[in-house]
């Protein structure tokens, strides 16, 4: 019986492979072979170029554990992810609500291809563009110093606001996407039910229209969450030397330290962060899909 | 209901605030390639010095054509694999299917950070080394998944009963997917590979890791050029390239809707 499942599953199969076999080949060449790597090199003492002398060693994750500077760090930038989600649910959240629910036609459909359109610009260049407006003498100063009678100094370019700012410019396009998705699949005739039924505006709102869009706000949060725990360029721009997290660390393994076993153990411990954060999220993020 | 009429209005103001808070940057970098003053000052004073001078910088041409060459060059290879892989989804019925399916996963969500080191340290190993065909084997790879997606999504408003129907009319496997399927995913396969276009034109990150000095694109010499100092110089390229990317967007959004309404 399990041989004639097994045969049966490989008719399935075989047809199927020359067409799939091109793109599995290309990732698993370029993405699963390289994150397999990187786990194997992260154990090596040197890398096994050039008749260089390696061996087997925990030493790189004994790095980590020993020295308190790199768990401080990979807690900055978990720190630094959770304010820029929950700063993009603040912000998004009501966008996506007025997208779905206020908006009709053709506005909507313009609004939203606006609000999405920057987002598949080029990243970098978003965050340069915020040097220009946060930086003393920028755009943000001369404006509020031709408002206020009084002379103030806004310098926040290299500093912590700045790299959440620039951060979240560039990710909450990703939770109003995600919001405006599941908002717009809630019947309005719920609400109105709610309503109807007595309860203000706040209940249905924290107990109707909340509730039922939690699989985009939680799509959302994991989508920013991930990517911001692993920023380099962002905090090198904007925070200057404000701005070392873990992944400014792991940059420098790779291109000014040249450790790159530790650079490989560093990068591994923080895809095994993420892949446990997508884990939790994962069953919510299917139901959504 | 004069309550519900005037939270509306709010409600419309504080999207056009955001739509502020997302582009007032970016235009005032725009601006600021056109002013005169190498130094960001104001008064605004009009001037193309700064895109004239771009056209002297050979660095930065010689990037740019890589950068065009490297996104052309991933657009093809990753839109008909890709459209391969969407068709036999759509087709077959196999153990395994939701596995490699899930597997689209892990290239577009883990941070591209570890993906970059990774191929860094993989591509070393193996002695592809650093360098174009380094960073053009990795873009293929980020794209694809958009691709299958994305033309995946487009298959699924396609009825098998027409494959079927060709095929008891006589026509084989290729006629049928070259007259009757592809002719009717095209939408989906052209934006794709405008979604591949653009993953590859403004991918930083992983190109970062793999380009040496001579071997680079486009936003990694901005990014260099960037921690050098700012330059209005800086403004004009990026402004070109935002304008670019933003133009393809709205391309790609002609042929595939984002929200899914309708």
């Amino acid at each position: 019986m399990a041989d004639l499942l097994a045969i049966g599953s490989r008719r399935g199969l075989r047809p199927a492979l020359p067409l799939l076999l091109p793109a599995y080949l290309w990732l698993t060449v370029a993405i699963f072979l390289p994150l397999s790597a990187m786990v194997f090199f992260s154990f090596m003492t040197d890398l096994p170029l050039a008749g260089k002398e390696w061996s087997f060693t925990l030493g790189n994750y004994a790095a980590f554990f020993s020295q308190s500077l790199y768990s401080t760090l990979l807690f900055a930038s978990l720190r630094l992810g959770l304010e820029v989600t929950l700063w993009c649910i603040v912000i998004g959240y009501p966008a996506a609500y007025v997208l779905a629910k206020v908006l009709k036609g053709r506005s909507r459909e313009a609004i939203f291809l606006l609000v999405i359109l920057p987002f598949w610009s080029n990243g970098l260049v978003r965050i340069f563009s915020w040097a220009m407006v946060l930086r003393e003498g920028g755009i943000l100063d001369t404006a509020l110093n031709a408002v206020l009678p009084f002379k103030i100094n806004i310098d926040l370019m290299y500093s912590y606001p700045a790299v959440i700012i620039g951060l979240v410019h560039s990710y909450v396009p990703y939770m109003v996407l995600t919001c405006y998705l599941t908002l717009q699949a809630i019947d309005d005739s719920l609400i109105e039910a709610g309503r109807s039924l007595g309860a203000s505006r706040r209940q249905v709102l924290w107990r109707v229209i909340i509730p039922l869009s939690m699989p985009g706000l939680i799509a959302g949060s994991a989508l920013i969450f991930v990517p911001v725990v692993g920023s380099f360029m962002e905090p090198r721009i904007l925070g200057g030397r404000t701005g070392t997290f873990y992944g400014t660390v792991i940059e420098d393994q790779f291109v000014a330290v040249f450790n790159w076993p530790l650079g490989a153990a560093l990068s591994f411990i923080l895809l095994a962060v993420v892949l446990i954060i997508l884990a939790l999220a994962a069953p919510v993020l299917r139901r959504a899909a | 209901m004069a309550t519900t009429r005037i939270l509306e209005w709010l409600g419309r103001f504080y999207v056009v605030l955001l739509l502020g808070f997302l582009y007032l940057p970016i235009i005032i970098m725009a601006a600021m390639s056109f002013n005169a003053s190498p130094f960001y000052q104001l008064p605004f004073e009009w001037t193309t010095d700064w895109y004239a001078s771009l056209w002297q910088n050979e660095q930065l041409i010689a990037a740019t054509w890589n950068s065009i060459e490297i996104a052309v060059i991933t657009t093809l290879i990753s839109t008909v694999l890709g459209s391969m892989a969407s068709l036999a989804f759509y087709r077959h019925e196999f153990r395994g299917k939701k596995v490699l399916q899930a597997l689209l996963f892990p290239p577009i969500a883990i941070p591209w950070l570890i993906t970059g080191t990774a191929m860094l340290i993989f591509f070393f190993g193996v002695g592809i080394g650093r360098g174009l065909v380094a960073i053009l084997l990795g873009h293929v790879a980020l794209a694809l998944p958009y691709v299958i997606v994305v033309v995946s999504a487009r298959l699924q408003t396609f009825a098998p009963e027409l494959e079927e129907a060709a095929r008891s009319l006589g026509a084989n496997q290729w006629q049928v997917t070259m007259r009757v399927t592809l002719p009717w995913i095209m939408p989906g396969v052209i934006a794709g590979g405008l979604f591949a276009f653009a993953v590859s034109f403004d991918q930083f990150v992983v190109s970062y890791f793999l380009s040496t000095p001579g071997q680079t694109t486009l936003p990694v010499e901005i990014y260099a050029a960037i921690r050098k100092g700012f330059t209005p110089e800086i403004n004009a390229v990026s402004t070109i390239i935002i304008a670019v990317s933003m133009a393809l967007m709205l391309l790609t959004a002609r042929f595939f809707k984002f929200g899914g309404e309708k």
